[in-house]
């Protein structure tokens, strides 16, 4: 039952898992995409209240979603590399990084577009925008972490530790920033508006989530293949896949 | 005969206690830079302490958690140049409670120093003598849970070159929770309210590095010694 594990775990067969899917993922992910936000920016009605604004919804929702799922599938990796030993987790878990940082950017970029016109202002210091700055930091640290290491299997190691200290802590992170503004600041603007979304405008943001999920894991698959030929440079299976091709 | 775990304990805390009687400047540095920091804010902001008073359980963490980033610079980082670390990870004994015994002894020597410094800074911001012992309890429980979660950060980074700017990185993020909920307290303090809430919260965030924080550190520390 193991054995697909053991053989997913071999640079050589990963690579080209990795390059299989890649065109599944990405070609149903830009299909999704185009469905999703049709579906959210010509059929969903305008919201009764935010008008039209609400429709950067169908981004903001999906990566900040995905910036925290990311960190988790960071960590889990790099707690399957650091257990097993298995050099490919540790890859993952070093592609997952720039990708999840960039979905923090752009929750956080995207917020605050959303945030000017309904709040009246850029930046609020409110408890999930606050945790969300803070998740960018921890991945930042992570990158910095890595990246000052020469040796790649120390970077893994020290880069395993890092992501799963970090991940006991998210949850901290963000309750404890719920609960510090929970004093001086009256009931927070709902993300969703309205107690419960209407169905015309939920189902295209479920589906973009879907579509962010497919379109992370292509992305993973680019991002694990080029780390297996940085790692792998000397390998020579390598060059036995290059002359094929 | 082997020594027993609580004596390799208290022969570490020794240690540790003797190296600091003998560079003792190094004991004093964080405290002088707490004292300065906190100077700062009047100069920046206002000297009004009706002004002050809003900011001061901020500043005063604020500034105890910076003095506490720059102590752990010298935690692990002179045992490792000279092969003490070396001798200790090779000697058989668990690593992960040496390294606890060598983090509470810095806590001791920093930590503790800040604790009963921090109510004369408070003070000088304008807080009422009512507030010491949240302030000096917020501050003893959070600077020993910020010593534990920086010790992880200095095993990560002690073997990188100029790792002190890597170390604020990494650490500040995680110590967030710490200074949320230390502030809290303290201004919770001032306004007369109940505090058991943040300083439980404090104390379990306390416990809880206490208990996982060692294998953390022991980990790092192993990596930074390969």
């Amino acid at each position: 039952m193991w054995l697909w594990f053991y053989k997913l775990a071999s640079p050589p067969y990963a690579y080209a898992i990795a390059a299989r899917w890649r065109p599944w993922l990405l070609w149903s992910a830009l299909i999704l995409m185009v469905i999703s936000a049709y579906g959210g920016l010509v059929l969903a009605p305008p919201d009764y209240q935010q008008k039209d604004a609400f429709r950067i919804m169908y981004v903001h929702v999906p990566s900040a979603t995905l910036s925290l799922s990311v960190y988790v599938i960071m960590a889990v990796a790099a707690g399957i590399g650091l257990i097993w030993r298995i050099k490919l987790a540790h890859a993952v878990a070093a592609a997952c990084a720039p990708i999840g940082a960039w979905f923090t950017v752009l929750a956080l970029a995207t917020g605050s577009i959303w945030g000017r016109p309904m709040w009246g202002t850029w930046w609020e210091w409110d408890p999930r925008l606050t945790s969300e700055l803070i998740q960018l930091f921890l991945y930042l640290g992570y990158m910095a972490l890595r990246s000052s290491f020469d040796d790649t299997q120390r970077a893994d190691r020290a880069g395993a530790i890092l992501a799963i200290v970090g991940v006991v802590n998210v949850p901290i992170v963000k309750y404890s920033v719920v609960w510090w503004n929970s004093l001086h600041q009256g009931p927070s603007i709902s993300k969703l508006g309205a107690p419960s979304i209407a169905s015309p405008m939920l189902w295209p943001l479920l589906l973009m989530m879907l579509a962010f999920m497919l379109y992370f894991a292509a992305v993973l698959c680019d991002r694990v293949r080029a780390e297996i030929l940085r790692r792998e440079r000397n390998a020579s299976w390598l060059a036995s896949v290059a002359a094929g091709t | 005969m082997e020594p027993g775990l609580l004596q390799i304990v208290m022969l570490v805390v020794a240690r540790e206690l003797r190296l600091a009687v003998r560079h003792w400047d190094q004991v004093v540095q964080p405290l002088i830079f707490f004292v300065v920091v906190t100077t700062l804010f009047p100069l920046a902001i206002s000297p009004s302490l009706s002004e002050l008073r809003n900011i001061a359980p901020g500043v005063v963490w604020v500034a105890a958690m910076l003095a506490s980033l720059l102590s752990l610079e010298s935690l692990f980082r002179p045992d490792v140049e000279d092969g003490t670390m070396e001798q200790w990870a090779l000697s058989g004994q668990p690593l992960a409670l040496l390294l606890l015994a060598k983090t509470v002894t810095h806590w001791l020597l920093t930590g503790l120093p800040l604790v009963m410094m921090a109510p004369w800074m408070g003070t000088a911001l304008g807080l009422p003598v009512s507030v010491w012992p949240v302030l000096a309890g917020s501050l003893a429980l959070g600077t020993a849970t910020l010593s534990i979660l920086g010790a992880i950060g200095a095993a990560l980074t002690v073997a990188v070159r100029r790792g002190s700017v890597l170390l604020a990185l990494l650490v500040l993020p995680l110590e967030m929770p710490v200074l949320i909920f230390g502030a809290r307290a303290v201004d919770l303090a001032t306004h007369g309210e109940a505090v058991a809430g943040p300083l439980n919260l404090l104390a379990a965030m306390l416990l809880l590095c206490l208990a996982l924080g060692p294998f953390a550190m022991s980990a790092a520390m192993r990596v930074s010694m390969e």
